[in-house]
């Protein structure tokens, strides 16, 4: 089990139940039992499921109360009546549309970077020794123990020092650059790539830049796939580094300025916080639903350690 | 292998060499710079003072003689460590009995959609829901008073009750995860095993314990150690939900506390010495962990 490469076939949604056997080896007896016994399953998975979707509802059912519902005794759950200027209040009161913007380019160029740099560093470690370069692959493997948080004062003064603070380039350039995880991931898939492939292209004269390019890349596509979203998921929703980095609001990150909405804008009017919640989370968990196969999977493999 | 065919041959290789390097190169060179240097000066400023202008003063351990005196760090460390002994083996647990029924129906992509959507999102707006959840006049408090009868406490404005909210927060946005994990693992089992045992007369509960637990022990393993880690840097979900670090230091957590005596108060030289002590508690229960594995955790081969 440790030793199974890749994890391309770590995919929940599609796979068969474990211990699922052909019904004809069973008694009728046997088979009604198991009927029973999956009734139960879906009941208390529903009422697990339904504790689970709760918080949202709640949030978009808030989002549409007035103030005065919302400082009534006795809490009413539908909104009565109700409120959608909640929303386009939420909207303007801070730079919304702005931090979209910034959310969203730098997580494309984070993530792009990240799976450049991670893949082609994978592909040295993976298939072109150099002096050295265990001992450099151990660096990244200990390093992952690190907790980022140690280095925050240190990396706040040297991005101070370039000149980064209140800068974007302080979130997106380390981020390109450091992802020991990321490396980890990528060389796994690349250890499953039969080096007769690369053998072959070698004797044909091909240089590494374009083995990289023609035959690795392609070949550890669900791993890119992969990579991408952990690191996407991480750029989106870092909010201890741009919280420590930023200053101007127009630069701000959807989470951190979501988190403005706490006290001062917010304040009691708990329905335009919870509209601007709703902003903030609406668009990733479409995203989320459209790409849900892909992404489970991806995280679900990357927890196997890319086992 | 004459000398004419082995030259170019050791010239390619050399070459090789080169490409190995350069193709490292870019992560390499962030790590040395966003992470190696980065961290080599928080050990350095760790025994210095310094509120971020002029040059910092070597003070020796005065750093940690004060931090390890300090009830503030002695607190945010009681709570972190509570945080990640409550939430690591209930969630995981969890996970594990949610992953085992998942796998054995055929229909649950709904409830993997329901289980997960808090993993996708940030936790600010997370601990903003939950805030509203657990307000005094919010959705659970009402439905307490509905049903019970009695008033219950203001969650988030109690030491205890609120570092007990942070754990169920914590729980409810990573089960998600752990879950889809656990469930990979236990796809990895091969069926034919459990029905081997089966046959051989073994009943559910017996094949759970006998099979199914060691063989995805070393995923659980994997991820306890993970889940423990992350926990040691709960930051995002205190510093929103129960505001700073909640009431009388309630849910002040280690990070918490490096961002506080760094970012708040200016002193960069304790901050760096609380976050040396971060990563030594870090390390030491990975360390405790890796040792228990021995026992617990079953490798094949």
């Amino acid at each position: 089990m440790l030793t199974t490469s890749a994890p391309h076939a770590a995919d929940p949604a599609a796979l068969a139940p474990v211990g699922s056997q052909p019904a004809s080896s069973r008694s009728a007896d046997r088979r009604s039992r198991d009927g029973i016994g999956r009734a139960a399953l879906h009941i208390v998975l529903s009422v697990i499921g339904i504790l689970f979707v709760v918080p949202f509802l709640w949030m978009l059912l808030t989002s549409f109360k007035g103030l005065e519902q919302l400082l009534q005794a006795p809490l009413s759950i539908l909104p009565d009546p109700w409120v959608p200027a909640n929303w386009p209040e939420a909207w303007n009161a801070l730079p919304f549309g702005r931090a979209y913007v910034n959310s969203i380019y730098m997580t494309v160029l984070i993530v792009a970077g990240t799976i450049l740099t991670s893949t082609m560093a994978a592909y040295g470690f993976a298939r072109i020794p150099f002096r050295g370069s265990n001992l450099l692959f151990w660096v990244f493997l200990s390093m992952q123990m690190v907790p980022k948080q140690v280095t925050l004062v240190p990396f706040y003064f040297l991005m101070a020092k370039i000149g980064w603070v209140d800068s974007h380039l302080a979130l997106i350039v380390p981020a390109m650059m450091i992802n020991p995880f990321a490396v980890f991931l990528a060389r796994q898939f690349i250890l499953s790539v039969p080096r007769e492939l690369e053998e072959a292209a070698l004797v044909d004269g091909a240089s590494r830049p374009r083995i990289y390019w023609r035959i690795i890349l392609p070949a550890i596509r669900p791993g890119i796939g992969a990579i991408g979203i952990i690191a996407a998921l991480d750029a989106w929703n870092n909010f201890l580094l741009p919280l420590v980095l930023l200053n101007s609001r127009e630069l701000f990150t959807v989470p951190l300025l979501l988190s403005q909405f706490q006290g001062q804008y917010g304040g009691m009017n708990y329905g335009i916080v919870m509209a601007a919640t709703a902003l903030s989370t609406i668009p990733m968990l479409v995203a989320f639903v459209i790409g849900q196969k892909q992404i489970i999977a991806s995280l679900a493999s990357s927890g196997l350690g890319g086992r | 292998m004459s000398t004419a065919t082995r030259n170019p041959e050791a010239a390619w290789r050399r070459r090789d060499r080169l490409w190995g390097m350069a193709f490292v190169a870019p992560q390499a060179l962030g790590m040395a710079v966003f992470t190696l240097l980065p961290f080599a000066v928080a050990f350095y400023l760790a025994f210095t003072e310094w509120n971020g202008f002029g040059t910092p003063q070597w003070v020796g351990l005065a750093n940690f003689a004060d931090q390890i005196g300090d009830p503030l760090l002695r607190r945010s460390i009681l709570n972190t460590l509570v945080l990640a002994l409550v939430t690591v083996p209930i969630g995981l647990g969890l996970s594990m009995v949610l992953a085992t029924m998942l796998n054995s129906i055929r229909r649950r992509g709904l409830y993997l959609l329901l289980l997960f959507a808090p993993v996708v999102t940030s936790q600010v707006a997370i601990a903003l829901i939950w805030q509203q959840m657990l307000r005094p006049d919010g959705a659970f408090s009402s439905l307490i008073a509905r049903v019970l009868g009695v008033v219950p406490p203001d969650w988030l404005a109690n030491p205890y009750t609120a570092l007990a909210a942070v754990c169920l927060v914590t729980i409810w946005a990573s089960v998600g995860l752990n879950t889809v994990i656990f469930m990979a693992g236990l796809q990895n089992i091969s069926p034919s095993v459990l029905e081997a045992a089966q046959i051989d007369g073994a009943g559910v509960l017996t094949r759970f314990l006998r099979i199914v637990l060691p063989m995805v022990s070393p995923v659980i393993f994997y991820q306890s150690v993970v889940a423990f880690i992350s926990s040691l840097q709960t930051f995002d979900l205190v510093f929103v939900l129960v505001k700073d670090a909640g009431p009388d230091n309630g849910t002040r957590t280690i990070v918490y506390h490096i961002y506080d005596e760094g970012f708040q108060k200016s002193d960069f030289g304790v901050s760096s010495a609380a976050s040396i002590i971060l990563l030594a508690l870090t390390l030491l229960i990975t360390a405790i962990q890796f040792g228990a594995q021995k026992r617990f955790v079953h490798y094949e081969e």
